[in-house]
């Protein structure tokens, strides 16, 4: 197993500022706007050295996004900012028709993702965005591990033409991707080379499936660990040449089983390579108030429960 | 693209594209004839007297022209007319409206690209905020041309205009004319009985917004009437015009009545409607 060090403790919605204050200081139509979280969304700093490109829509998400849109119309590269849930459920129609649809190059920037939002509980705890997004032709779906892929990410989805999601979190987290990284959309970064499991991992369990990746090679399991950053498009590519070496698969991920990376990644392989695939998900349940790590242990998101999926699929080869 | 009309020059192209929209209505037997007759006058003075644009190229951009941002996307037939015998497509096209694969949608869409169209409408009250980003967009680009939005009254409804109309007066924006379809009618019936709204005039002001009456269905006045409204644009405030119609305009048995919100003629109610509206630039 190869060594992944830690380099820092950031969280990723930091990343999401870091990105976005580059982008205002490089591309003049970047504009931001943001539903009354601009601290929550790390947009101050664009705030303040860009005011006139920055829009405060108040607690109205839904004419965010519809004037992301005309801002997009108008030629403008538009980036909303608020937690997943706001970003995505509440204004579902207006993505779809407003920005899906009418193909308009909005990128909806989503916080406070998953189960890891902590405190706040369930109402704020959305698991399904990911699911919500995917199923939208022509939408983007990006979910970044740690504080640089988002920083790079954010950056490089100014530079594509379309719609994207772009979904990061709330908690501080191990930062251990290359602060200067270029960020390809819809290319898997292999993080491990391995021969005896697949896994597909993304967002903050990224840094669980490595450590889930240390534990086993000190059991003598060799895994393939695969960041899959971007769950649409699919790396179709990398799946299942990862896949056609291990012969199965685990995935992990903060959202529902059902409609997110672990449920494409079954589909592609149904349709492909049909092999055994065990998926670290939360199973059709809502979460609840706990801290960040209680929570990952309640609902089967950890370290473990990555290892023991892996010897079970490895089992049922 | 502008060229100078006289009132009735307009009423005339106005007649022929009510034509158009019992026509293209007819012929697929599904559609809105009713709100598309009521805003007939609106968009043929819009399109042919009003806005500087250019129809082609067509440019989503639109920068430095006046761009039309239509809400009430049901009244899809009034808005491809006016497209087509505005220079943006051909008029041939319009036979195929709601056909399987047409770039004339049931309700407006931009995906198979249509000249003209900038967003997809349909789904109510998402105008508005649209047309809110693209105004913000001209701002920033020093574009002093303005954004006119049409809703309808009973869309007034949907709790996104008015997230849409206290940002718009909340940020001054002042190159925005919304014009608000006042004819009083919805699906299930007269707004009043539906959901009583029809003071909405005073929610705008209230919500800082400069109002304005017009009787849309009166080319005379609506020429007038936006001028006045434009003359308030660069103000510091957004601007309502209040435009009275009447629901099926044009066509004596479909006035006065929702009921043909969203139905279509039978080929004797064609006949009849159409010897009230003879031919003046010709069907397409």
């Amino acid at each position: 197993m190869i060594k992944i060090d830690i380099l820092d403790n950031k969280d990723t919605r930091s990343g999401f500022g870091a990105g976005l204050l580059e982008l205002g200081r490089t591309n003049n139509d970047v504009v931001a706007l943001c539903a009354d979280l601009t601290g929550s969304l790390k947009m101050d700093a664009f705030k303040k050295e860009f005011p006139e490109r920055f829009y405060q829509a108040g607690i109205a998400e839904a004419n965010m996004i519809g004037m992301a849109a005309g801002l997009a119309t108008g030629g403008k590269i538009p980036f909303t900012g608020t937690f997943a849930n706001f970003s995505t459920g509440r204004v579902y129609d207006q993505i779809r028709q407003a920005v899906a649809y009418s193909d308009k190059n909005v990128k909806i920037c989503a916080s406070h993702a998953g189960l890891t939002l902590g405190e706040d509980g369930a109402t704020h705890q959305i698991l399904e965005d990911i699911g919500l997004m995917k199923m939208l032709p022509g939408m983007t779906v990006i979910n970044t591990c740690d504080y640089n892929q988002t920083k790079a990410a954010t950056i490089a989805i100014a530079n594509y033409n379309g719609p994207v999601y772009l979904r990061f979190g709330r908690p501080k987290w191990p930062v251990f991707t290359k602060p200067e990284q270029k960020f390809e959309i819809g290319k898997a970064w292999h993080i491990n080379e391995g021969n005896d499991v697949s896994i597909f991992c993304t967002g903050h369990l990224v840094w669980k499936a490595i450590k889930a990746g240390e534990i086993l090679a000190e059991m003598g399991i060799n895994a393939d660990i695969i960041n899959i950053h971007t769950i649409k498009p699919l790396d179709f590519e990398a799946v299942l040449k990862s896949v056609s070496k291990t012969g199965c698969a685990v995935t992990a991920e903060e959202h529902q089983m059902n409609g997110g990376l672990g449920d494409s990644i079954c589909q592609l392989l149904s349709l492909n390579n049909p092999k055994p695939i065990e998926m670290v998900a939360v199973n059709d349940k809502f979460g609840e108030s706990g801290t960040p790590d209680e929570l990952l242990i309640k609902y089967g998101l950890d370290t473990p429960d990555i290892v023991k999926a892996v010897k079970k699929v490895i089992s049922r080869k | 693209m502008r060229k100078k009309y006289t009132a009735n020059q307009l009423s005339e192209i106005a007649t022929q594209v009510r034509r158009d929209i019992l026509r293209m209505v007819h012929a697929v037997q599904s559609g809105h004839p009713g709100g598309s007759l009521g805003c007939t006058d609106l968009l043929v003075a819009l399109y042919f007297e009003i806005m500087d644009f250019n129809s082609k190229p067509f440019n989503t951009e639109g920068k430095n022209e006046d761009i039309f941002i239509l809400s009430n996307g049901h009244i899809s037939p009034l808005f491809y007319s006016v497209l087509a015998r505005s220079g943006h497509f051909p008029i041939s096209e319009l036979s195929t409206f709601r056909k399987l694969n047409s770039r004339l949608q049931g309700h407006p869409a931009t995906h198979d690209k249509l000249e003209g169209v900038r967003i997809a409408s349909g789904s109510l009250g998402q105008g508005l905020s649209v047309a809110t980003g693209i105004a913000l967009s001209k701002k920033l680009n020093n574009d002093k041309n303005i954004v006119y939005c049409l809703t309808g009254d009973g869309e007034l409804q949907e709790g996104q205009n008015w997230e849409a109309i206290m940002f718009a007066a909340h940020n001054k924006v002042d190159n925005l004319i919304a014009i608000v379809d006042f004819n009083k009618q919805q699906i299930d019936g007269s707004i009043n009985e539906v959901m009583g709204i029809t003071d909405y005039k005073n929610k705008f002001e209230t919500f800082g917004w400069q109002t304005i009456d017009m009787f849309g269905n009166n080319m005379q006045d609506i020429i007038d009437k936006i001028e006045i409204a434009k003359s308030y644009t660069d103000k510091g405030k957004p601007i309502m015009i209040n435009m009275k119609t009447e629901m099926g305009a044009g066509v004596d048995f479909m006035t006065g009545t929702h009921e043909w919100h969203g139905i279509a003629p039978s080929d004797e109610q064609l006949q009849k409607a159409l010897a009230q509206l003879p031919e003046t630039i010709g069907d397409y």
